[in-house]
């Protein structure tokens, strides 16, 4: 289908001329952009591998010529504490994100699909409510929502971080937009096989929207890993905090001689990210053009 | 597919009585989905709707979370709009902010967005413009630290001193002129791509055959954009601007990061700077509220504004 539709741009009929000029134009500035767009991302790779000789140097270079780990070793000593070291802000980072990735896959699929597919009673109250959701900022509710974790004891817990992550209304959404297009027939037959609703889903539902796993995988997981405000309010030891928080306490204070470690902390908190999505991205682009953004 | 029969010739009451039971019917009939949108409904009840309506409440109260909320009308909002300088001094910064960098990221966006869909290598152009979005704004931030590094070891600095555009070197992010218009290039930059994937995606579903029926017509490519792309792409550039208002109403990561809080001279002081300080440094939680639900309403306002600007009669 989007084979069909894709347009391929070279092979423009018998406008060849304008094809070649304009093209050529068209591939200049997309580089140029390109270039500039990624020289932060190249500054910090360099950065983080040059050692302190070369950062003290004058005038300042953009790479790195004599590349050095001793930066990421350094890591500690750049948050100024020795007691908490940096693998353990990743664990923290990691742990969190997965866990908020399955379980956000698990319950938002679960609730999509009788709302997608049940005309059972309040069903329209309910979706209408979670669609207007969509538009509450988080930090709308982020107040009533320290006080709630407060209450109940999980500051400074992984529960703070994961549970109230878990019923995003995005994921259900987009769950939603892809169970909606399984023929009923099918489903129906399922039934009349003496099918259970929990076979149906689990035997036809989750394997018909595994496409759609892997963009509300990526997208949890990206806001997940570089949530600043949820971890800032909900955690208070340094065992709990997460990596934008290690980052934020390495930015205070900075100096040119620290700026090494600072950079290997930012080269370990964007690279992962970086690499999941360029692991998935093929899946995401296809899922945006599938579910049809309608406003 | 639902039981409800309703016999025809019934009587009023009859209709109704069955039209009770036969509700309690289809609610056991559709025990299961109940059973599935539980652990979901759960969740956004406790940690969703009840805050939304707690926030409301709260916005009315004196609460220091030490003693219990204390009922005082609307004077948190009075004394937020007449008495607090530095809620308006917060305002004006995410509204220069936001008037900035929300419609140059946007419209950035389209544009390389366009171009690529006219070109071989789409992926890897795709990677290269959408990457800065998906790091961590803190992380990154401090990258542009040391890029607008005060001293001569600024990359900045020293490109600018060699090209002899500046004497000596500035302080970016400790001058109350340079600081918000620095940290906006770092979020024009790393925001870009919000909107991207969408317009990506959209121009992608445009048809074909609509192009080539614009090419047998002798259009130029910039009619082409206007008159065919555009409309098609409408409902992405809707969901792009909505996207983007929201998000750039919410700085306050890169600010507190780059121009550290409080800034100098509170001079990158965001309405969500506001709320944090007020919130989780004073613990004033009902006006903290009150700020909240300010940022709620002009941000629900801009959207809705935006829609109606950018929606045609049949779409919402």
């Amino acid at each position: 289908m989007s084979a069909k539709k894709r347009r391929k741009a070279p092979t423009r009929g018998k406008a060849v001329e304008r094809v070649t000029t304009g093209q050529i134009i068209i591939y200049a500035i997309l580089t140029i952009g390109a270039v500039i767009m990624s020289l932060p991302i190249v500054y910090m790779i360099s950065t983080a591998f040059k050692p302190a000789t070369e950062l003290l140097l004058y005038p300042p270079r953009f790479l790195v010529r004599m590349p050095t780990t001793k930066n990421f070793s350094d890591l500690a000593l750049a948050m100024g504490s020795t007691d908490t070291p940096f693998i353990r802000y990743m664990f923290n980072s990691a742990f969190v994100s997965t866990v908020v990735v399955i379980g956000t896959i698990v319950i938002s699929t679960l609730a999509a699909y009788p709302l997608a597919k049940h005309n059972f009673p309040g069903r329209n109250l309910i979706f209408q409510v979670i669609v207007s959701a969509l538009m509450i900022s988080s930090h709308v509710t982020m107040i009533p929502r320290y006080l709630v974790i407060r209450n109940t004891g999980w500051i400074d817990t992984y529960y703070a971080l994961i549970i109230p992550a878990l019923a995003g209304s995005y994921g259900l959404f987009l769950m939603k937009q892809f169970i909606e297009p399984i023929p009923n027939e099918m489903l129906e037959s399922a039934k009349m096989d003496g099918a259970s609703e929990w076979k149906i889903f689990t035997n036809i539902i989750l394997p018909l929207v595994k496409p759609a796993w892997a963009t509300l995988s990526i997208f949890t997981f990206i806001s997940t890993w570089n949530d600043f405000f949820t971890p800032l309010i909900m955690t208070k030891s340094d065992a709990m905090k997460t990596l934008p928080l290690a980052m934020r306490t390495i930015s205070d204070g900075l100096t040119i001689a620290r700026m090494g470690a600072a950079a290997a902390g930012s080269f370990l908190t964007t690279i992962p990210v970086i690499l999941v999505f360029i692991f998935f991205q093929r899946y995401v682009v296809e899922t945006m053009t599938y579910s049809g953004m309608k406003g | 597919m639902a039981s409800t029969s309703v016999t025809p010739n019934a009587t009023p009451e009859l209709q109704a009585s069955q039209k009770k039971r036969s509700t309690w019917e289809r609610i056991l009939e559709y025990r299961w989905s109940y059973a599935f949108i539980t652990p979901f409904m759960l969740i956004f009840t406790v940690f969703t709707v009840i805050p939304v309506l707690w926030a409301f409440f709260l916005s009315l109260t004196y609460y220091n979370m030490i003693q219990p909320p204390v009922w005082v009308g609307i004077e948190n909002y009075s004394r937020l709009f007449m008495d607090d300088q530095l809620f308006y001094l917060a305002v004006k910064n995410t509204f220069y902010f936001s008037i900035v960098t929300g419609p140059l990221g946007y419209v950035l966006s389209l544009i390389i967005a366009w171009l690529i869909n006219e070109v071989k290598y789409r992926k890897l152009y795709t990677l290269i413009y959408y990457i800065p979005s998906i790091t961590s704004g803190v992380a990154m931030s401090v990258i542009w630290l040391y890029l607008y590094n005060g001293s001569k070891y600024g990359l900045l600095n020293y490109l600018l001193l060699e090209w002899g555009i500046i004497e000596e070197p500035v302080l970016w992010l400790k001058n109350v002129k340079t600081t918000l218009p620095a940290i906006m290039v770092t979020s024009i930059w790393m925001s870009m791509g919000t909107s991207f994937l969408v317009f990506i995606a959209a121009l992608q579903g445009v048809p074909h055959e609509l192009y080539e029926a614009a090419l047998i017509d002798g259009a130029t490519r910039w009619q082409e954009f206007w008159h065919i792309t555009l409309p098609m792409i409408r409902p992405a550039l809707l969901f792009g601007a909505v996207m983007t208002v929201v998000s750039s109403f919410q700085v306050f990561d890169i600010t507190v990061t780059m121009a550290g809080f409080p800034s100098t001279l509170y001079c990158a002081h965001t309405i969500v700077g506001h709320l944090y300080d007020y919130a989780f440094l004073r613990f004033e939680m009902g006006y903290a509220s009150a700020i909240a639900i300010v940022l709620f309403l002009v941000t629900f306002i801009t959207s809705s504004v935006l829609r109606r600007l950018l929606s045609s009669r049949d779409e919402l």
